[in-house]
């Protein structure tokens, strides 16, 4: 696994401490299928209080109904008219938010197509769902992360990135592109929130066997494939690495209440 | 005063009117308000987000088209949102100004509303024919996603395109718990924020349910604001004590800010960190514990933003500042302009 910003090289150190995870408010975008579906069901084992988004009803039903607790919201990244739609029910059903992991991506063109051979329409679709979606979304997210950060939960945002944002692959030009857009789009948040408490991180999870992949690369062995569950263990690695040192984030506040109430 | 009639949150030429400690009135672009606060000053904003509190449908019984605006909660709860209470006008929109709104038919309780996806039925009239306790159908998720499908933000005839939620979201918007943009906090963005650090300004939030501005009803505008419940995180509380201890200024952007830190005074100048429910009205007798400035909107007396402003000022210089704003054309409601007010009146003990 590649990381494209320059944020700390996540570790598995913190397994003696209390997970990092529980009581953590946590949005993923496009939840119902691949690295997302997989992080939804990994949070949810962990404690964290999860909200997906996705497009597909019966999907988004399906899953919330498999992960007890999830809330599934249903709506589409790329469209400006579902964003605060979205953003009101992640910052609603969660009571605010601490995480948020742009994972919903579109591939352009299927089957991939050369650059020249990419219709435009479908060169504008992988912009909307892979850099003006996560734009639109973290930033009217972006108070509900500031306060988080500002509480001493941590802010965290984890932006689905792929090695097409470094690497010139041919055919890949609509998705390449629009992942090099979000990796840098990442890096300039990273650098204007710093002060605020809000960390951005991109990341690569390398060729999973998710259905986009297959999409991209019919023919592929899955033998030959990241599963999408090992995927999803380090991208939550990556996020842990990017919170403060705590015990569970619910717990912490509720016990300085207590302790400054009794000292009042 | 004149209306703002645009959804800019920030026009360039936004004005901000200063009254200072000593009652000197002064005028400024709002742009430059950051350059009023002090090294050691604390600034604390409301980052509630504006619900689509506004919900369209008809009364089932008779068929009567109807708005509803969610005007309060009982908590902040993410879950608590199956009962509101609300007003509810009768037929038209906005574009109508609200005291000219046809009447909804008589309510009682157990009538039932069909507003888009959501249905709701009233449980009781709450002292007025158009105040009602609504409650909602479905599970919380369920509420929420029908507030958001088919919710409008509240809007009022002065402002004549339709307001989306981006346009009545602040930058620092959270939880989406206000009924109504908490909008002293327009004056606010990122940048403004990163200024205020490098002038060694603190800034933090709480969590204000700010209710609903206007009825055009009389007796309902009287019991303006309603109980609104609001959060204090503990950051916030520990910075309001630290900025006391270093002599440091309080300044509230908002009433809503205000009647939050005010409610939730502790001894010796501090506030209680945590939940509660704000139901006083600030006005002349109050005597504010912890707030020292207000960033605000411009308000006409009568309203109750202009009688909280009555805490900080005396009546001769509130007046003085009322006919300044008139005579330099500043302007008034959600977008307008802003003033900027030092508490004259000693802090009280």
């Amino acid at each position: 696994m590649r990381i494209l910003s320059d944020a700390t090289q996540p570790t598995e150190q913190r397994t003696e401490s209390a997970d990092p995870f529980e009581g953590l408010r946590v949005a993923v975008t496009g939840g119902t299928s691949g690295l997302g579906l997989a992080l939804v069901r990994a949070l949810v084992r962990h404690g964290a209080r999860v909200a997906f988004v996705a497009r597909t009803a019966e999907r988004v039903r399906a899953v919330a109904g498999e992960n007890p607790g999830a809330h599934g919201i249903i709506g589409d990244v790329s469209s400006k008219e579902d964003i605060y739609p979205v953003a009101v029910q992640v910052a609603g059903e969660l009571g605010g938010l601490d995480v948020l992991v742009n994972n919903a991506s579109d591939l352009g063109p299927i089957p991939l197509a050369m650059l020249s051979d990419t219709e435009c329409e479908d060169f504008e679709r992988a912009f909307q769902t892979n850099v003006f979606g996560p734009f639109r979304l973290t930033k009217a997210l972006m108070g509900a992360l500031a306060a988080s950060a500002r509480e001493g939960r941590g802010a965290v945002v984890l932006n689905v990135s792929s090695d097409a944002a470094v690497n010139a692959y041919p055919t890949w030009g609509a998705y390449g592109a629009s992942k090099a857009a979000l990796a840098h789009l990442t890096r300039i948040w990273g650098a204007e929130h710093e002060a605020d408490g809000v960390r951005f991180h991109a990341i690569d999870p390398g060729d999973m066997d998710t259905p986009m992949y297959a999409a991209a690369i019919p023919g592929a062995d899955p033998a030959t494939l990241k599963r999408p569950a090992a995927a999803a263990r380090e991208v939550l690695a990556a996020i842990a690495a990017l919170l403060p040192e705590r015990d569970s984030p619910g717990a912490t506040e509720a016990a300085s209440l207590e302790a400054e109430g009794a000292a009042l | 005063m004149i209306a703002a009639e645009k959804a800019i949150q920030r026009p360039p030429d936004a004005k901000l009117l200063v009254v200072d400690a000593h009652k000197q009135i002064g005028h400024a672009p709002r742009s430059a308000f950051v350059e009023y606060l002090r090294a050691d000053d604390l600034v604390v904003a409301n980052d509630a987000a504006t619900l689509p509190a506004s919900l369209r449908g008809v009364h089932a019984a008779t068929s009567a088209a109807v708005e509803v605006r969610l005007a309060g909660r009982p908590s902040l709860d993410p879950r608590d949102v199956c009962r509101f209470s609300a007003v509810v006008f009768g037929a038209g929109d906005y574009l109508t100004r609200t005291e000219d709104r046809p009447q909804p038919p008589p309510l009682a309780p157990g009538d039932r509303l069909i507003l888009g996806p959501l249905h709701a039925t009233v449980e009781r009239l709450l002292g007025h024919a158009r105040l009602v306790s609504l409650h909602f159908e479905g599970g919380a998720d369920e509420v929420w996603a029908g507030l958001a499908r088919h919710g409008r933000p509240i809007q009022y005839a002065h402002v004549t395109e339709p307001l989306a939620l981006w346009d009545v979201w602040t930058r620092i918007a959270g939880p989406p718990v206000a009924f109504e943009p908490p909008s002293a906090g327009f004056a606010l963005d990122w940048r403004a924020l990163a200024m205020m650090r490098e002038r060694g300004v603190e800034f933090e939030t709480l969590t204000h349910a700010a209710g609903i501005s206007s009825t055009g009803d009389d007796a309902l505008d009287q019991l303006l604001p309603f109980d609104e419940p609001y959060r204090i995180p503990l950051a916030t509380a520990r910075a309001v004590t630290r900025a006391r201890e270093r002599g440091g200024r309080v300044v509230a952007v908002g009433t809503s800010v205000v009647r939050a830190l005010e409610d939730a005074a502790a001894a010796g100048g501090g506030v209680r960190a945590g939940e509660g429910v704000a139901t006083q009205h600030l006005g002349r007798t109050s005597r504010l514990r912890v707030v020292d400035i207000i960033l605000s909107g411009t308000h006409e007396q009568g309203t109750s933003h202009y009688e909280l402003l009555r805490a900080f000022l005396d009546d001769a210089t509130l007046r003085r500042t009322s006919m300044e704003l008139d005579a330099r054309g500043y302007r008034t409601h959600e977008f307008g302009d802003s003033v900027l007010i030092e508490r004259a009146r000693p802090r009280a003990a």
